[in-house]
Parts: C-alpha cells; sequence; structure tokens
C-alpha cells in the first residue's frame, strides 16, 4: 500500500496534513503524511457512496429552486447528507428558517452521541485540532471511526485524511449535481423526487433494532402526519419526535425496571 | 430564500457544534444517562416523522390510496433497505421502482 501510494505523496501539494507545531523533520513530516494517505485509503468506501448521492443532492436543490451557489455552500459549511437533503424539501415547502434549524439541529442530535463516543479515543489531540476534526464528523465518517479507533491509537493526520477524502467526494458530487441540474428538466420522469424519501428509508430501517425502536417511529409518523395536517412550518416533525423519543424513553424504562 | 444565508449559518451552528461540543467536554464529563437513553430514540422519531408524511401527505391532505406511487414505491425500498442495509442501493432501488411505477400508471 505504501509502494502504492507513495508517488501521488510526492507529486500532490494539496496534501499537507495537519499544519502546525512540530513538523519541522522530514522524518515526521513523512510518518504524517503516511497516515494521511492511509486515512484517505480507509475511506474509500465513504467516498464511492457520497458520490452519488452528492449528485442526487445537487441536482434536487436545484429542482427545488436553489442556485448553483447556494446548493454547494450547504455541501461546504454543513456538510451533513440528511440535513441538506431536510433543508431543501423544508426551503422548497416555504418553511421558515427558525423550524429548518430547529429541525437540523434535531435531526443532528445523534452526532452528540458519535462525538462523545470518540472523545475517549482523542484525549491526547489538541483542541486546535480538534475544531478541525470534529467537522468531518459524518454518520459514515463515524461508523469507520469507531472500529479504527477501537483498533488502536491514530493520529490527527490519519484522521484527517480518512475525513478530507469524503468531504471533498460530497463536494464534487454537489457540484457536478448542481450543474446537472441547472441543465435537466422534468425530475419528475426521471424519479429522483424520491431520492429524499429513499434516504429517509435507508437511513431509518436499520435503526431500528427492537420493540421500543417499532414503536418510536410509528408513534412520530402518526404523529407528525396528523400534526402536519394541521400545522404549517414543519413544527410537525418537532412535536411528533418530542412525544415519541420520551415514549421510547419511557417504554425501555419501564422495560428494563419491569424486567429485573 | 432571503433568508438563506441566516438558514446556512444556523445550520453550520447545530451540525457543527453537535460534532464538536461532546468531544471537547466529554473527556472531563459523562452524559447524564436519562438524555443519552432520550438521544438514542431521536434519530429514529425524526427520520420516520420526515418519512411518513413525506410519502402520506400530499397537497395538504391523506393520500393513503393505491394510486399513491409513493406509497407504492416506498415498500420494495423498505425490503431493500432492510435486507442490504445501504444507503445508494437503497436510494437508487427507490428511484428506479418509482420510475417502474410512473411508467406502469402511463405517467411518463
Amino acid at each position: 500500500m505504501d509502494d502504492f501510494l507513495a508517488p501521488a505523496v510526492e507529486s500532490s501539494p494539496t496534501n499537507k496534513p495537519w499544519p502546525g507545531r512540530g513538523g519541522g523533520k522530514t522524518g515526521a513530516l513523512q510518518r504524517r503524511l503516511k497516515d494521511f494517505w492511509q486515512g484517505v485509503a480507509v475511506s474509500i468506501p465513504i467516498m464511492v457512496g457520497y458520490l452519488p448521492i452528492g449528485i442526487a443532492y445537487g441536482i434536487l436543490a436545484r429542482q427545488a429552486g436553489f442556485s448553483l451557489f447556494q446548493a454547494v455552500s450547504l455541501s461546504l459549511f454543513v456538510y451533513a447528507g440528511a440535513a441538506q437533503f431536510i433543508a431543501v424539501s423544508m426551503i422548497a415547502a416555504g418553511a421558515n428558517p427558525f423550524s429548518i434549524i430547529a429541525t437540523i439541529g434535531l435531526v443532528n442530535l445523534r452526532h452528540v452521541l458519535y462525538s462523545a463516543s470518540v472523545a475517549p479515543f482523542l484525549q491526547k489531540i489538541g483542541i486546535s485540532r480538534l475544531l478541525v476534526l470534529a467537522f468531518g464528523l459524518t454518520d459514515e465518517a463515524f461508523s469507520i471511526e469507531s472500529v479504527v479507533l477501537a483498533q488502536g491509537a491514530k493520529t490527527p493526520s490519519y484522521i484527517f485524511g480518512l475525513q478530507l477524502a469524503p468531504y471533498l467526494a460530497w463536494n464534487a458530487g454537489s457540484l457536478l449535481g448542481g450543474l446537472l441540474g441547472g441543465w435537466l428538466s422534468g425530475i419528475q420522469a426521471l424519479g429522483l423526487d424520491f431520492a429524499l424519501p429513499a434516504m429517509f428509508i435507508a437511513l431509518l430501517i436499520p435503526l431500528i433494532k427492537n420493540r421500543e425502536l417499532v414503536i418510536t417511529a410509528i408513534v412520530s409518523g402518526f404523529l407528525s402526519l396528523i400534526f402536519g395536517l394541521f400545522l404549517k412550518g414543519s413544527w410537525n416533525i418537532i412535536l411528533a419526535t418530542l412525544v415519541a423519543a420520551t415514549l421510547g424513553m419511557g417504554l425501555s424504562k419501564w422495560k428494563t425496571s419491569s424486567g429485573s | 430564500m432571503e433568508n438563506f444565508f441566516w438558514v446556512v449559518t444556523g445550520m453550520l451552528a447545530v451540525t457543527y457544534l453537535a460534532r464538536l461540543v461532546p468531544m471537547l467536554v466529554l473527556s472531563r464529563m459523562e452524559i447524564p444517562e436519562g438524555f443519552r437513553r432520550w438521544l438514542q430514540f431521536v434519530p429514529v422519531a425524526v427520520l420516520s416523522a420526515l418519512l411518513v408524511p413525506n410519502i402520506l401527505l400530499q397537497n395538504g391532505g391523506l393520500a393513503l390510496r393505491l394510486d399513491n406511487t409513493y406509497l407504492l414505491a416506498a415498500v420494495p425500498t423498505m425490503i431493500v433497505a432492510a435486507k442490504f442495509k445501504n444507503i445508494f442501493l437503497t436510494v437508487l432501488c427507490g428511484i428506479v421502482c418509482l420510475m417502474i411505477i410512473r411508467f406502469a400508471f402511463g405517467m411518463l
């Protein structure tokens, strides 16, 4: 793998990982580059997944009325697939900014768990580097990090490589899709308007692992539908989530206390 | 869309802080057990709350009908999601299924 990656390291000017303290020695720099490219190699499955979904996002955003700049700026600055799809659909539906941000906040609460669970492995890494490494902690990056970090200590360069490559793939996909979406007409004919609900299904179904989660999903979907008939501005999503998640927690507490 | 700048800034803040703050704080502090337990139910609740109206709500009304193409396409998509647990494959299946269903309904 080192032989395979070595030429690319020398020829590319953009691969400087982790500029900063103590980078003077060439040996240390080479080690960082090696770690960086190992991280990139590990992230290849994520890149393969991000590129087409990024394209789908770009097309959808343009079809929903986003400019190319707006579509890509969400990918550059927010970098959260599900949140971006949701923002596109909510903005297209005329939701107000506060309810969009509140919904995104709820959707992103899962990142609190990711961040918390990688924290024990990052104790030796300085705060300035954590500021960078937190930005790329997507669902998929976490799913790989949680495995490789448990296998042994990883340097910031390694994690940076693991996160930067998918970030670039996601943004390249968004840009391509944004350009395509400007030309395409009749998104309905392609069935692409189903990319968003299909992604919700893809994220939701594997998460439903026990009876409490089944009940949570059904109650939340039902309440969201009923509230959605009467409420404007996507408040149905926030209300249904708060009620259903609390119910799910109550059920699991009841189960553990009655089962013991 | 005149609020776009603020929407992006707000989204950036809530996304980045969710990824950063626990990482910074948690080496010194534990998440309270009750909150941790509640958090475990949030993703499922949010996703379901997003999905169901997306499929069953059309033009502001309930569309629990057999000519609801989204509903028909959702069934095979869910099966693929459960079987393969792969986002890309699931999205692809959903898009192709919807195309086929629309074609069968003579909507194309």
